[in-house]
């Protein structure tokens, strides 16, 4: 289990973005977080990634804390993929770079064999966001955090991308917390859901 | 200007940098020991057919020497601006890799950059001797650190790069990280870095042969040129210093120009 032990954090010391905020997410299980923009959302979601480290309080998986070396068992997916790979490596390298993802799984997330040897700059945000969504399901991985995964995606591509996910995480009893505004996507997807305002985490459903 | 056009300068401006340094790099084949000759019936003559750029005062050629000269120049300039690069290059990676390093690394490229260069230029080069190693030492070790401090801000942008916070996070090493993901993106600054360190260490090479701390008076290098041409000056011998030093300027001014256009084109 994922788990966040009130959880302060903010980038100017007299100003908190985040307060007390704990949660704890299952394997398997499907966590949706909403919130307005600005209010901490994504800040939470490295957090709980290990991209940053919290002001105070603590985060624990399985009752431990997140290793500091080797593949982290919680993956952070961010809203920008084309931040989030090399621009200078072709697509081959990027999923590489963390496992060899077999052929009926790039096929489930429509990436086409074409596309390997592409450069990032050559794939729309939708195909990159797919390439990043499928190097995060390395072997050891247990956890995802996926950070306004599909703001950027036209519907048909958005429900692609979610099924498949779906799909992958039920088989392999993946953790995630989606993070959207959208909330019609998040009661579809997550059946306990929480909602972030100024700083502060309530229970939404 | 349109987005091509810095390329198409720098396309201009290597293309006669190859033609000006294969002529330097190849002048010995051709030159042979004209740079040394002595023509005892012609010393101290001015330009004309028979002697291109006037002699000196050993009726040696001019325009061989300049040759010979701005040839020494290149390679000590190379060699100067390829050691200042590594040396900025090797101190900025291993400011990534702590904040205590990166405090160590920032202080020393402050303190560096807080005393003229050229007084500890002529400190570094006085203490090691003089000579050809020597001045490449001092420049290289007088220069790196306007590089380095470029160099550092880079990769320290870059560090936090989401890409390379996922790498880390893959369990990718920080030797991989550095390696794989920070040093390709700063290549291209490097080289930049390198051309305009190279006309500087030039310039410096001349200019501590000039004051007697630089390279061999027997050699004929460009600041031994210039410094015996002082000699000569009030006399009236104007070509003994004007053209080893319209050929400094040329050589300096087109690989500045080369690392100007390069550094807009990349």
């Amino acid at each position: 289990m994922l788990e966040a032990h009130h959880l302060e954090f903010g980038f100017r010391p007299e100003q908190l973005v985040l307060n007390d905020i704990s949660l704890a997410l299952s394997e398997g299980e499907w966590l949706g977080l909403s919130g307005d923009s600005g209010a901490g959302k994504s800040t939470l979601g490295k957090l709980l990634a290990g991209q940053l480290s919290p002001k105070d309080g603590r985060i624990c998986i399985d009752g431990g804390p997140l290793p500091a070396r080797g593949l982290s068992p919680v993956q952070w997916l961010p809203q920008s993929p084309e931040l989030a790979v090399n621009p200078r490596w072709r697509v081959a390298k990027i999923l590489r770079e963390a496992w060899q993802p077999p052929a009926a799984l790039l096929h489930a997330f429509g990436i086409q064999p074409a596309w390997l040897s592409r450069f990032p700059h050559a794939l729309s945000g939708g195909e990159l966001q797919r390439v990043c969504v499928v190097r995060a399901l390395a072997p050891g991985v247990r956890y995802l955090i996926a950070d306004e995964i599909s703001t950027m995606l036209d519907p048909i591509t958005q429900v692609a991308l979610w099924q498949a996910l779906k799909t992958y995480a039920e088989k392999h009893r993946l953790g995630v917390l989606v993070i959207s505004h959208d909330t019609a996507l998040l009661e579809r997807l997550c059946p306990r859901r929480y909602h972030l305002t100024q700083g502060v985490l309530a229970a939404s459903g | 200007m349109s987005p091509t056009q810095p390329r198409l300068y720098a396309v201009a401006y290597i293309a006669f940098a190859v033609v000006l340094l294969s002529t330097l790099i190849a002048s010995p084949l051709w030159l042979g020991a004209a740079p040394l000759q002595m023509q005892f019936d012609a010393r101290l003559a001015p330009p004309s057919a028979s002697h291109w750029l006037g002699t000196d005062a050993l009726g040696r050629e001019v325009w061989a020497r300049t040759l010979a000269g701005l040839r020494l120049s290149f390679w000590v300039g190379i060699s100067a601006a390829l050691l200042g690069t590594a040396i900025a290059l090797t101190l900025a990676a291993i400011a990534t890799l702590s904040s205590k390093l990166d405090a160590l690394i920032s202080l020393l490229i402050d303190t560096l950059l807080s005393v003229p260069h050229l007084i500890l230029l002529l400190l570094i080069a006085f203490a090691l001797g003089g000579g050809t190693q020597a001045v490449i030492i001092a420049v290289a070790l007088t220069h790196w650190p306007s590089l380095a401090r470029v160099l550092r801000a880079e990769l320290l942008t870059l560090r936090h790069a989401p890409y390379v916070c996922i790498s880390r996070s893959l369990g990718k090493s920080r030797g991989f990280i550095l390696l794989y993901h920070l040093l390709p993106h700063v290549l291209p600054h490097c080289l930049v870095g390198a051309l305009l360190l190279f006309p500087h260490a030039i310039l410096h090479e001349a200019a501590l042969t000039f004051l007697g701390v630089g390279l061999d008076p027997n050699q004929p290098a460009i600041g031994v040129l210039l410094a015996d041409a002082m000699r000569y000056i009030t006399a009236g011998y104007w070509w003994l210093g004007v053209f080893p030093g319209l050929g400094l300027l040329l050589l300096v001014l087109c690989i500045d120009r080369l690392a100007f256009t390069l550094r807009r084109a990349l």
